[in-house]
C-alpha cells in the first residue's frame, strides 16, 4: 500500500511515505513546528491548537501540518511573516487564559509552551490581550496527581490517553465556546469518578494542568 | 433502464390531482397565509372569522392555509379565488375586514378593490404584483408556489407540474441529470456557493454502494427565515430536488436536517415526505422505476454552529455538533463515514426546475458566474420588509431602492449588512456592486443566508459589529484556540470601544485580531465571524475613532458615551410629560419651572425623549456626555 513521495521542508528534501502527516514527518527529521495538540496515533486530527501552520507552495494561506497529509513534491516552508503572525497571535491568545506562574508551575523547565516560546523566539506573556484570570477549583483528589485547570491549555492530549491508551473514559471535554473544560462525568473529583489513577493522563500532559504531586513547588 | 415507464405513471398521477382541483376551482376559495410570519400577525384568528362569516351567511365556499407569499410587512395576508375573477390578494386583514370581504365580495360580487393588494392574474381591472415597482426586478423561481398552493396537499404541488421533473430525469439516464445540474452551474445557496453539480459528481465518484443526500435547513442564523418559508411553504419542491439528487449520485437514503424550534417546518416536510410515498414518487421503485430512495427528518437542536457541515453530520450521528478539520470533505467522508451531498434547502429546490426547463434556461437568469436567482430578506429600515427573490447581479441599491421601497421617512441610509452575522456592513458606496457570489466577496460581505439589514443614521457601526461579535462568540463550539479565544478579546475590545476606552492602537489590534482568527480559525464559524468587525473597520474607521479619540459616539446609540439633556429653551413650563415617564424620578421642576434631569439619578431609558411632545422636542441626547456650560469641565 505504502507509496514512497519526497518532499521540501525548508530547502531540506525528506523521503516519506504517501499519506503521512505533514507535522509528523518534520518532526521526525528534527524540524520543528510548534504543537499542542497533535497525538500521532489519531486518524482525525483535532487540529484545535492552531499552532502548527505551515506554508504549502501553491497555496495561498497557511494551513495546519498535523491534518496536512504529504503528497510528492510538495514544497512546504514552516517559517514566514503570515505563519509568524498566526502563530504569535495564537500562542498569545493560549497564553491569554493561562495561569502564567511559570516558578510555582510543576512542569518548569519541562513545558511545551517554554519550548515552543524558546524555539520561535516568543515571550511567554500576553502583551497584547487583557488576561482573562479565571479561576477554578483545583482537583487534587487522586493519591498520587492533580488536575490545576488554570493551567489547561485543552490539547486534548489526557483524553485521548485516558480513552484510548488506558481505556477507561474517565475524562473528556465539556462546556461550549469560551466555557470548554476537561473534566469528568458529573464535573465529580477524580478520585470520586470512574478514574482509576494509572497516571497516563498526567505524562500526557505538554503542561503543567495534569502534575505529580512530588513535583509541586511549594 | 427502467421497468416501466415513469412519464406515464407520472401523468396519471397529474390527471387525478388536476380532477380533484377541478371540483375545488368551482367555488370560491379563501387562502390564508399562515406560515410563521403570518401566524404571528395573527393568521389563525383570519382563519377562523373567515370560517365563521362565511357559515354564517351559509355560503359555500373553502377556506385553506398556504405559506408565506413573500409580502410579510402586510400579514396577515389571504388570497380570494372566486370563479368568473382573477384572484386577489389582501393584506392587514382584521376582523372588520374579513366581514366586510365575506360579505361584498364572497356573498355579493364586489371584491373590495379598495382593500386589494394585488390580483394575481394579469386582468383590466386591478393591478398584479408584477406591476408592483419590485415586480419589475423580482424573478420568483424557488418562491413561485409559496403562499399561492396548500402545502398540505400533494396533489395542489403536482397539479402544478411538480414532481414532472422526477418523472423526466427517471426516463433518462443518471448521468444525464448529473451533467444538466453541472451544466447550470447552480451554486450552493447556503452561503458559500460551491457549485452543486461539481459537489455531486465528487460524491458519485468515491463510489461504494452507500452514499447519503442530506438537506440544511438548520439556518441558525439570527433573523434568517428563507428555508423555513420555503419547507413550511412548498416542501414538495425540496423534497423532489433531494431525490434527484439521489437519482443522480446513487444514493438510497437521504435526511433533511430542520431545527426543531421550526415546528411547523418539521411538521409539513414529515407531512410531505408520507404523502410523496403513497404517491409513489418515493421509497422502493419510485415511479415504477428500479431506482428506490427514502427520506426521513432529522431534528437538530438548533445551534448555530450545527449548520456547519462536519458539525451537522456529528450531531446526526448522535455526537456533540462540533465541526472537524477538513479535508475529508463530506463527500469523502461524510454521514456514517459514506460519502454525503449536503446542501441548502434552497440549492435543492432549484434542481426540479432545472431539469424541467434545463441549463441554458437557468443560466440565462442572473450572471455568468451567478446564475439563478437570490432570495433575501429584507428587514431593518426599509419599507417592505418580507421575502424577496431577484435576479442575481442586480445592484444593492436596486434591491433596496425599487425592491425595498426605499427607507421609510426620515431615515437616511447608512449602510446595509448582508449575510447574518457572519456577513458584512456596505456603505453607500457598495451600493453599486452587483449581487452575486464573487462580488459580495470582494467587497467583504457574503450571500450567506441572505439576510439584508438596512440601516440609518441612528444606527452606531460599533455597536452593530458587538452585536454580531456577541452572537458568534456565544455561538463558538470552543474548540479551536482563534475562534473561542480570539472572538471574546474581539467582544471585550469592542465593548471597551462602545465605552470611548482605548486609543487608535486599540482599532490597529482588533484589526489585526480579526484578520488572525479570520485566517487561523478551524472552520467558517470562527474564519466567518470577524466579518461585520473588519468592515465596518474599513468603511467606518471614523466612527470607530470618534469612540475612542473624542469619546463620541455619532449616532447617540452607545450608552456610556451620551447623557440626556432638556434643553431649557425648547422646554415649556406648561408641560411635564416627561416627569411621569421616568422610571427613576430623575426629572424635577427647576425654579422657573422648566425640568430638568437629575444625572445621578437617570439611567437613559429614553423614556423622557419619547414621550416629550413633538412640538417641543424638548429632551436631547448629548455625545460626548457633556453638559452645556460644563464643556471645560472634563467628563469620564
Ligand atoms: C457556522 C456555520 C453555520 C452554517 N449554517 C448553515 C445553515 O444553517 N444552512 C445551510 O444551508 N448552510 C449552513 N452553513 C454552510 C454549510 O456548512 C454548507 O456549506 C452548506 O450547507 C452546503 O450547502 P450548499 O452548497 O447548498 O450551500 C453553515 C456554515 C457555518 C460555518
Ligand atoms: S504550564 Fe508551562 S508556561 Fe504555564 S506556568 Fe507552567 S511552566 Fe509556565
Ligand atoms: S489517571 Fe484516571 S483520568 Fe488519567 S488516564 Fe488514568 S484513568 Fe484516565
Ligand atoms: S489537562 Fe493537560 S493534557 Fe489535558 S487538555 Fe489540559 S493541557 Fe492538555
Ligand atoms: S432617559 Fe430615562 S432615566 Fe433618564 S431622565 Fe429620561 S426618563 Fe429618566
Ligand atoms: S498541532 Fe496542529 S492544530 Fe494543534
Ligand atoms: S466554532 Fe468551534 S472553535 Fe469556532
Amino acid at each position: 500500500m505504502s507509496e514512497e513521495v519526497t518532499i521540501t521542508i525548508d530547502d531540506q528534501s525528506i523521503k516519506t511515505q504517501r499519506g503521512e502527516k505533514l507535522l509528523w514527518v518534520a518532526l521526525e527529521n528534527n524540524i520543528f513546528i510548534p504543537h499542542l495538540c497533535a497525538i500521532k496515533d489519531e486518524s482525525r486530527p483535532n487540529a484545535s491548537c492552531r499552532l502548527c501552520f505551515v506554508e504549502i507552495e501553491g497555496q495561498d494561506k497557511p494551513v495546519t501540518a498535523c491534518s496536512k497529509e504529504v503528497e510528492n513534491a510538495m514544497v512546504v516552508k514552516t517559517r514566514s511573516p503570515h505563519i509568524d503572525r498566526l502563530v504569535k497571535t495564537g500562542f498569545e491568545l493560549i497564553l491569554s487564559d493561562h495561569n502564567l506562574k511559570c516558578r510555582e508551575c510543576p512542569a518548569n523547565r519541562d513545558c511545551a509552551l517554554q519550548m515552543i516560546a524558546k524555539k520561535r523566539g516568543l515571550k511567554l506573556k500576553c502583551d497584547r490581550f487583557k488576561p482573562l484570570e479565571r479561576e477554578y477549583e483545583l482537583d487534587d483528589s487522586p493519591a498520587e496527581f492533580a488536575f490545576d485547570r488554570s493551567r489547561c491549555v485543552l490539547c486534548g492530549q489526557c483524553v485521548w490517553a485516558d480513552r484510548v491508551e488506558a481505556e477507561i473514559g474517565a475524562i473528556g471535554f465539556t462546556g461550549r465556546g469560551i466555557n470548554r473544560v476537561v473534566t469528568t462525568f458529573k464535573d465529580l473529583p477524580l478520585a470520586d469518578s470512574i478514574c482509576t489513577e494509572c497516571k497516563l493522563c498526567v505524562d500526557a500532559c505538554p503542561v503543567g494542568a495534569l502534575y505529580y504531586k512530588h513535583n509541586q513547588k511549594a | 433502464m427502467s421497468k416501466n415507464n415513469p412519464q406515464k405513471l407520472y401523468e396519471d398521477i397529474k390527471k387525478k390531482a388536476q380532477n380533484m382541483f377541478k371540483s375545488r376551482q368551482e367555488k370560491p376559495l379563501v387562502m390564508v397565509g399562515t406560515a410563521t410570519c403570518g401566524l404571528a400577525a395573527g393568521a389563525m384568528q383570519v382563519k377562523e372569522d373567515f370560517l365563521r362569516e362565511i357559515k354564517d351567511k351559509g355560503l359555500d365556499a373553502e377556506v385553506i392555509e398556504v405559506g408565506c407569499i413573500g409580502h410579510c410587512y402586510a400579514e396577515p395576508l389571504a388570497i380570494i379565488a372566486k370563479p368568473g375573477f382573477s384572484p386577489v390578494c389582501y393584506g392587514y386583514l382584521d376582523e372588520g375586514l374579513v366581514h366586510r370581504l365575506v360579505e361584498d365580495f364572497l356573498a355579493g360580487d364586489d371584491p373590495s378593490y379598495e382593500y386589494a393588494m394585488a390580483a394575481l392574474e394579469r386582468n383590466d381591472e386591478f393591478p398584479t404584483f408584477e406591476d408592483f415597482p419590485r415586480g419589475v426586478y423580482e424573478e420568483k423561481l424557488i418562491l413561485e408556489h409559496c403562499g399561492f398552493s396548500d402545502f398540505s396537499k400533494i396533489e395542489s404541488y403536482i397539479a402544478w407540474d411538480g414532481y414532472s421533473a422526477l418523472a423526466k430525469a427517471l426516463s433518462d439516464e443518471p448521468g444525464h441529470v448529473l451533467e444538466e445540474v453541472k451544466n447550470a452551474n447552480l451554486r450552493g445557496r447556503g452561503g458559500a456557493g460551491f457549485p452543486a453539480g461539481v459537489k455531486w459528481e465528487a460524491c458519485l465518484k468515491n463510489g461504494g454502494e452507500e452514499k447519503y443526500v442530506i438537506c440544511n435547513g438548520d439556518e441558525g442564523d439570527p433573523g434568517a427565515f428563507m428555508d423555513r418559508s420555503v419547507l413550511e411553504s412548498d416542501p414538495h419542491l425540496v423534497i423532489e430536488g433531494m431525490i434527484i439528487c439521489a437519482y443522480a449520485i446513487g444514493a438510497r437514503q437521504g435526511y433533511l436536517y430542520i431545527r426543531a424550534e421550526y415546528p411547523r417546518a418539521v411538521e409539513h416536510t414529515l407531512k410531505a415526505i408520507e404523502q410523496a410515498r403513497e404517491k409513489g414518487l418515493l421509497g422502493n421503485s419510485i415511479l415504477g422505476t428500479d431506482f428506490s430512495f427514502d427520506l426521513d427528518v432529522f431534528q437538530g437542536s438548533g445551534a448555530f454552529i450545527c449548520g456547519e457541515a462536519t458539525a451537522l453530520v456529528n450531531s446526526m450521528e448522535g455526537k456533540i455538533g462540533m465541526p472537524e478539520s477538513r479535508p475529508p470533505r463530506l463527500v469523502q467522508r461524510g454521514f456514517r463515514a459514506r460519502p454525503t451531498v449536503l446542501n441548502n434547502v434552497k440549492t435543492f429546490a432549484y434542481v426540479p426546475l432545472i431539469i424541467n426547463k434545463g441549463a441554458d434556461w437557468f443560466k440565462s437568469i442572473g450572471t455568468d458566474e451567478s446564475p439563478g436567482t437570490a432570495v433575501f430578506s429584507l428587514v431593518g429600515k426599509i419599507n417592505n420588509t418580507g421575502l424577496v427573490e431577484v435576479p442575481m447581479g442586480i445592484s444593492l441599491r436596486q434591491l433596496i431602492e425599487e425592491v425595498g421601497d426605499g427607507l421609510p421617512e426620515g431615515c437616511e441610509f447608512k449602510a446595509v449588512q448582508i449575510g447574518g452575522p457572519s456577513g458584512g456592513c456596505l456603505p453607500e458606496s457598495s451600493l453599486d456592486v452587483p449581487i452575486d457570489f464573487d462580488s459580495l466577496h470582494e467587497a467583504g460581505a457574503i450571500m450567506g443566508s441572505g439576510g439584508l439589514v438596512v440601516m440609518d443614521q441612528e444606527d452606531c457601526m460599533v455597536s452593530v459589529a458587538r452585536y454580531f461579535l456577541e452572537f458568534t462568540q456565544h455561538e463558538s463550539c470552543g474548540k479551536c484556540t482563534f475562534c473561542r479565544l480570539g472572538t471574546k478579546h474581539m467582544l471585550d475590545i469592542l465593548t471597551d470601544i462602545t465605552r470611548g476606552e482605548g486609543d487608535l492602537e486599540t482599532l490597529q489590534l482588533l484589526k489585526e485580531l480579526g484578520e488572525d482568527v479570520r485566517d487561523g480559525s478551524l472552520c467558517n464559524l470562527g474564519r466567518t465571524a470577524p466579518n461585520p468587525v473588519l468592515t465596518t473597520l474599513r468603511y467606518f474607521y471614523e466612527e470607530y475613532k470618534a469612540h475612542v479619540e473624542e469619546g463620541r459616539c455619532p449616532a447617540l446609540v452607545c450608552r456610556d458615551l451620551i447623557l440626556y439633556y432638556i434643553k431649557p429653551a425648547k422646554c415649556s413650563k406648561l408641560c411635564n410629560v416627561c416627569v411621569g415617564s421616568c422610571p427613576t424620578e430623575a426629572i424635577y421642576t427647576r425654579e422657573d419651572g422648566l425640568k430638568a434631569i437629575d444625572q445621578d439619578k437617570c439611567v437613559k431609558c429614553d423614556n423622557c425623549r419619547k414621550a416629550c411632545p413633538t412640538e417641543y422636542d424638548a429632551v436631547l441626547r448629548l455625545s460626548p456626555p457633556v453638559l452645556p456650560g460644563e464643556k471645560e469641565r472634563k467628563v469620564k
